[in-house]
This record gives structure tokens, C-alpha cells and sequence, in this order.
């Protein structure tokens, strides 16, 4: 997994509560069986104006010039700026792939459901929750500055404005471990393997009915 | 020492290592794998040359993709190319791994959320995954399920274990009986409309109450399901007489000695009377009516007595802007009666509502009856082969197709129209599925989630209708 300690870009305000994984990245493209290649298709009812197919060249699609991601301005942004219990909905790991695959490098929100949260961390992507009033100062700052950067320090565990205005977050340790280092983490988990073995055998013994096989 | 909650004892009883960061390893006993969010991770797995953990804790099918006609025609009969890809490489990484797979001609495939608890493949007191939000469903008996990524998904196929942090408890209490004509779909959508859908984030939740208790294993299994809609990961009931009754001689379940051990261990999984959890919601079931929703979240919901809301009502500026954006959506008006939305189709399927009880009553409401004349198409999709054997057993396809519903072939089908099954720009759908989101069952698709009653209510009349009007 690629690691994850510092980052500095460009930020995009989508001012919108519960955004949903199928909003993200909408089911008829979780028919690849690739894990890259979803960038075109983030946000897709968002973004263009007309139904979206997969492997079709979206350069070409009408674009809505009212999405935010379809504004000169926010052109090459990297990190989300959101509203609460953003990637609702299902667990397709497709939602952060889609944002990874687009150029998004962090999403900030007051609030993330909680697979879609998990499931970034997977993937290099870094969710982070702030305050709401934090939330909203950024959302104000960001619609008023062109060019508006935030750097985001996951070893100091900050995101910090322009004026150099700081606002710690919170991370697991373990998820900030793998993500600095830029773990596999199923390595890690096989580092137990011992012990993986060991509650099993025990289970056998406890609880055979775990390990039976249909008649 | 407070006692546990039932969640307390399922994680107990599978903590493989708590570590020093607050993080757990977690053992898994049983993952349903199907063909949308598997590929990715068996990829993985031959990227890094690993093999699975052990192989017969997986049990694969496809279902989200699979067409609900021409069924005998196999996987010839996915017209879509990159569809058939994808379940033909389930079929290729199932074979080389050595995985159960119900393929597709199989009887016993269906939908993954559905057939784990037909094979016995759910047993109370496990932990299951998969890589779909609704396997909150297998809660239903007294397990700890929830969806995970694909990346989750290599990690349990490699290793047997997940990486978890402790939720917080949290208990949905429906107290008193429900009324005639009100399902499990009912109380979860009310419960849902009460918390929002971000009520239950950071919990797994308990459903309890007389309510609950009184429920049949497949409104227990409706209203677990439907527990991520409400944000929580986890919904689960604990385990009672129902449970496993439903669970004895399926398959997958034990024998003998094996089973009386089973009850015995079984018996335990509840919550201890003196156990304390961090939130309690609770409910009068008594006051439950049937639920439609209006909008574009499941907590946008209203009684079939009741409107549309007015935004202009709504205090909130972010609660009011995604009200207004909803009707705009849904082409509805404000203040609207629930009563005047007129329907194009009728869905009465998905790992919600595809079980034999749900075809039982949705085949109660249109015996005798037609499907009204305006209505573009209304579909039956049950939720395994041996639902839909079942159901062809005691008659209920006659009723349907005498009706005028189209009676189909197992999967996930319009829930998520990632098959053939879509609904048209603007189209209104009376749908038994769980999400009601923006283009959820097609481009530019208008969905109102219900019970399969309310659904087979509206196919009948053609616009909703309080089911309770047409019971006897």
C-alpha cells in the first residue's frame, strides 16, 4: 500500500450531507474486476449530464458545469472537503478507489460511514473528521479563496490552513501505523499466525458445529 | 461488573488477540463471497502468492449480476459482456481454490444474504462476512455479520481474521405488538425514519422487545438487514426458540451430539439482564403503521396515512436543502399525500424481502385481484432456487402471474439494477429493496421503499394504498 505522512493540495468543497457509496461511484461500473481505472467515473450522475456506461471514453460526455469537481478552479483538487456521514450506503471498495483513482488524496468531513471509513485506510486515502464548526470554517474559506491549499500531517495528526491555522484530528494508532509505513496489513496479521492457529484448534475442540461442511 | 450485551459475548468469543493499540484480531467463521466484490481479493492473493486460510469457511455464489430469466440457458443467458466476466471469474477462482460455489444453474443459488441461512450456512453465535453491506442480515440468529471491502475480503481469505475495533452497544427496543398488516419492514423504516441514517454509526445494534421476540426469523432477518441503513454495520436479535427451530436439519447444520452442544452454547446468546448499553432507542410498536418512503435516504419516511413533507417546515438549513433537492428528485410536491403517488412498476424482491413469507404475504394481498392498468410492469424475484421451488410448491406463482406480476428467476435484480432489471428516467417504483437512493435501481429512477404487502398493495391500485384496507 502506498504510504501516507504528509500532504499538501488543492481543495474542493461538495457541499452535500449523506453522499452515498452509489453516488460515488455508481453500480453499473462495479462490473470491472480491476481495482484501477474509476476515476473517469467518480460522481458520475454528478458530474456529466448523461447516463454513464461502462468502458466508454468519458472525455467526450456532456459535463454538468454546476458540479463542483467541474469548475476550472478546483481543477486538479486533492483533497474533499464534505458534509456528515459521507459514503454512506454499501460496502463497494469501489467508492475509494474511485476517489484514489481521480487524484483525492484526503477527505474531510464532520462524520463517515463506517465501512466506507474503514476501507479507506486500505487504500492510502485518508479520512479525516473534524468538528463541524471547524468543517464549516473550512467550507467558507475554500469557496472564498481560488487556489485554497490545505496541508494535512499525519504524523502531527493536523490539517493546517493557509493563514496557518491548525486543527488536530484523531486516528487509530494501528491504521496510522500501516498508513505512515505503508503496511500490508494482512503481513502484519500473519505475524500471528501462531495464535490465529491456536484459537482455532481450540474452537474445534469447543465449538465442532463451526467446522462441519454440508451433508 | 455490568453483564454483557450480546455483542459483548460475540466478541468475546472470538478474540483472537486484543493489542496494545486498541485494535483486535478477530476471528471469522463463515464468508459469503459473490461475484462483485471478490475478483479484486483473489487477485490479490495470487499477487502475493498466499492461499486461503481455510477453504471451508467460504461459501460463493453469484447474485448481483445474474439475469431473472432464461435461467436454464446458465451463464450463456448474461447478455451483458463485462456482467458475464465478472461471475464467470467467480466460477474460475472458486474452481482453482477449491471454494463451494452455488454456480448459476444451481438450485441452491440465490442471494448471498439469502441462502447463508437456507443451507444452514449461518448457524447462531458466528461471526460472517462478506463483501456487501447487507450481510448485517445473518444478525438475525445471534451472529456478529457485517459487510467489509474486498480488501477486508483478501484479508479474511488469507488470514481467517479481520482487524477490528471495538462499536458501542446500542439497543432498539420495540415494545408491545404490532398491528395487523405491519412487517418487519415496517418497524425497521419507522426505526430508521426515527435515529436517521447515521443514528446507529459506531454501534452494533440489538433489536429487542415483544416486537421482536414475535417475529418470524424473516422479519427478524428484514429488520437486520436493513440495520446499515440506519448506519450501524451490525444489527442482530438474540437467539430464542424461533432461531433454532428455523436452524434445525438445514444443511450446513450440525447433528446429534454436535447439536445438543449447539442449543446448549445457543441458549446463551443474549443479553444479560444487567447489561448496559451506550444508547437505547425504543419504539411503540402498537403505533407502527405501514411506512412508504418519499425520498431519496430510507430516513426520508412517512406513514401510508401521512405527506410529503414541506421543506419550507424544516428548521434546519442542511435538513431543508436535502428535503428540497429530494422532492425535486422524486418529482413530488410538498405536502402531498402519500396515498397520490402514482406508481410505474413494482419490485418485490432483494436480500430485504425475497424470502417465502414475504412471497406468502405479498401473494395474500393480490389473490384474486389484477394488477392496475397503468402499471408498466410489476416483478416477483425470489431470493434463492429453493425459495422460488418452494413458493411454485404451495402455489403462489399461479397467483402472481393470474394477477398479472411477472414471476422470475433468483438474484439481486432491481435492488441494485445491476443486471437487465432497471427502471426508466422518472419512473416511480413501489420496491420491497433497502435503498432508495439517486439512480439506485436505474438512471434518473424514483424509489419508494415498502413492505412487499404495501407492494403488492400498490401493483393492485396502481398508486399507494393502505394494505390494511385490503385484508380481510
Amino acid at each position: 500500500m502506498r504510504a501516507f505522512t504528509q500532504h499538501k493540495g488543492l481543495v474542493a468543497p461538495m457541499d452535500r450531507s449523506n453522499v452515498d457509496t452509489d453516488m460515488i461511484i455508481p453500480k453499473q461500473f462495479l462490473k470491472s474486476i480491476k481495482r484501477t481505472g474509476f476515476g473517469p467515473n467518480l460522481f458520475d450522475e454528478l458530474r456529466y449530464l448523461d447516463e454513464g456506461k461502462p468502458d466508454q471514453d468519458s472525455s467526450k460526455r456532456p459535463l454538468n458545469p454546476d458540479f463542483v469537481l467541474n469548475q476550472p478552479r478546483y481543477e486538479g483538487a486533492s483533497v474533499l472537503l464534505a458534509r456528515s456521514n459521507f459514503g454512506c450506503g454499501s460496502s463497494r471498495e469501489h467508492a475509494p478507489w474511485a476517489l484514489d483513482d481521480y487524484g483525492f488524496r484526503v477527505v474531510i468531513a464532520p462524520s463517515f460511514a463506517d465501512i466506507f471509513y474503514n476501507n479507506c485506510f486500505k487504500n492510502g486515502l485518508l479520512p479525516i473528521v473534524l468538528e463541524e464548526k471547524n468543517v464549516d470554517k473550512l467550507f467558507q474559506e475554500a469557496e472564498a479563496a481560488e487556489g485554497y491549499q490545505l496541508t494535512v500531517d499525519l504524523v502531527g495528526k493536523t490539517v493546517t490552513t493557509p493563514s496557518g491555522e491548525s486543527f488536530g484530528f484523531d486516528v487509530d494508532d494501528f491504521r496510522r501505523h500501516c498508513l505512515l509505513n505503508g503496511l500490508d496489513d494482512i503481513g502484519v496479521t500473519l505475524e500471528d499466525a501462531g495464535q490465529i492457529k491456536s484459537y482455532e484448534d481450540q474452537r474445534r475442540k469447543t465449538a465442532p458445529w463451526l467446522f462441519g461442511s454440508a451433508e | 461488573m455490568a453483564g454483557k450485551t450480546l455483542y459483548d459475548k460475540l466478541w468475546d468469543d472470538h478474540l483472537v488477540k486484543q493489542r496494545d493499540d486498541g485494535s483486535a484480531l478477530i476471528y471469522i467463521d463463515r464468508q459469503l463471497l459473490h461475484e462483485v466484490t471478490s475478483p479484486q481479493a483473489f487477485e490479490g492473493l495470487r499477487l502475493a502468492n498466499r492461499k486461503p486460510w481455510r477453504i471451508d469457511a467460504n461459501l460463493a455464489t453469484p447474485d448481483h449480476n445474474v439475469p431473472t430469466t432464461d435461467r436454464d440457458k446458465g451463464i450463456d443467458g448474461i447478455v451483458d459482456p463485462v456482467s458475464r466476466i465478472q461471475v464467470e471469474t467467480l466460477d474460475k477462482n472458486c474452481d482453482e481454490f477449491g471454494i463451494l460455489e452455488f454456480k448459476i444453474k444451481d438450485q441452491r443459488q440465490g442471494i448471498v444474504h439469502v441462502i447463508g441461512p437456507e443451507q444452514g450456512a449461518t448457524l447462531p453465535g458466528m461471526t460472517i462476512v462478506c463483501g456487501d453491506s447487507h450481510t448485517s442480515t445473518h444478525g438475525a440468529f445471534g451472529c456478529l455479520a457485517h459487510g467489509i471491502g474486498t480488501s477486508e475480503v483478501e484479508h479474511v481469505l488469507a488470514t481467517q481474521c479481520l482487524v477490528q475495533k471495538k462499536m458501542k452497544n446500542m439497543l432498539v427496543k420495540v415494545n408491545g405488538q404490532l398491528g395487523k398488516g405491519v412487517t418487519g419492514k415496517d418497524v425497521v423504516l419507522a426505526v430508521i425514519g426515527k435515529i436517521g441514517t447515521a443514528g446507529g454509526n459506531g454501534h452494533a445494534i440489538e433489536f429487542g422487545g415483544e416486537a421482536i421476540q414475535n417475529l418470524s426469523m424473516e422479519g427478524r432477518m428484514t429488520i437486520c438487514n436493513m440495520a446499515i441503513e440506519a448506519g450501524a454495520r451490525v444489527g442482530m436479535v438474540a437467539v430464542d426458540g424461533t432461531t433454532i427451530d428455523y436452524v434445525k436439519g438445514r444443511p450446513f447444520s450440525p447433528e446429534g451430539e454436535t447439536w445438543d452442544a449447539a442449543v446448549k452454547y445457543w441458549r446463551t446468546l443474549h443479553s444479560d439482564t444487567d447489561a448496559v448499553f451506550d444508547k437505547v432507542v425504543e419504539l411503540d410498536g402498537e403505533a407502527i403503521l405501514p411506512q412508504v418512503s418519499w425520498g431519496t435516504s430510507p430516513e426520508m419516511v412517512a406513514d401510508i396515512t401521512g405527506n410529503v413533507p414541506d421543506p419550507e417546515k424544516e428548521q434546519d438549513p442542511i435538513k431543508r436543502e436535502g428535503i428540497e433537492r429530494a422532492l425535486k428528485y422524486m418529482g413530488l410536491q410538498p405536502n402531498q399525500a402519500i396515498t397520490d403517488i402514482k406508481l410505474d412498476r413494482v419490485f418485490i424482491g432483494s436480500c430485504t424481502n425475497s424470502r417465502i413469507e414475504d412471497l406468502r404475504e405479498a401473494a395474500g394481498v393480490v389473490k384474486g385481484r389484477k394488477v392496475a392498468a397503468g402499471l408498466k410492469q410489476a416483478m416477483v424475484v425470489p431470493g434463492s432456487g429453493l425459495v422460488k421451488a418452494q413458493a411454485e410448491a404451495e402455489g403462489l406463482d399461479k397467483i402472481f402471474i393470474e394477477a398479472g406480476l411477472e414471476w422470475r428467476d433468483p438474484g439481486c435484480s432491481m435492488c441494485l439494477a445491476m443486471n437487465a432489471d432497471k427502471l426508466g428516467q422518472g419512473e416511480h417504483c413501489a420496491s420491497t429493496s433497502n435503498r432508495n437512493f439517486e439512480g439506485r435501481q436505474g438512471f434518473g429512477g424514483r424509489t419508494h421503499l415498502v413492505s412487499p404487502a404495501m407492494a403488492a398493495a400498490a401493483a393492485v391500485t396502481g398508486h399507494f394504498v393502505d394494505v390494511r384496507e385490503l385484508l380481510n
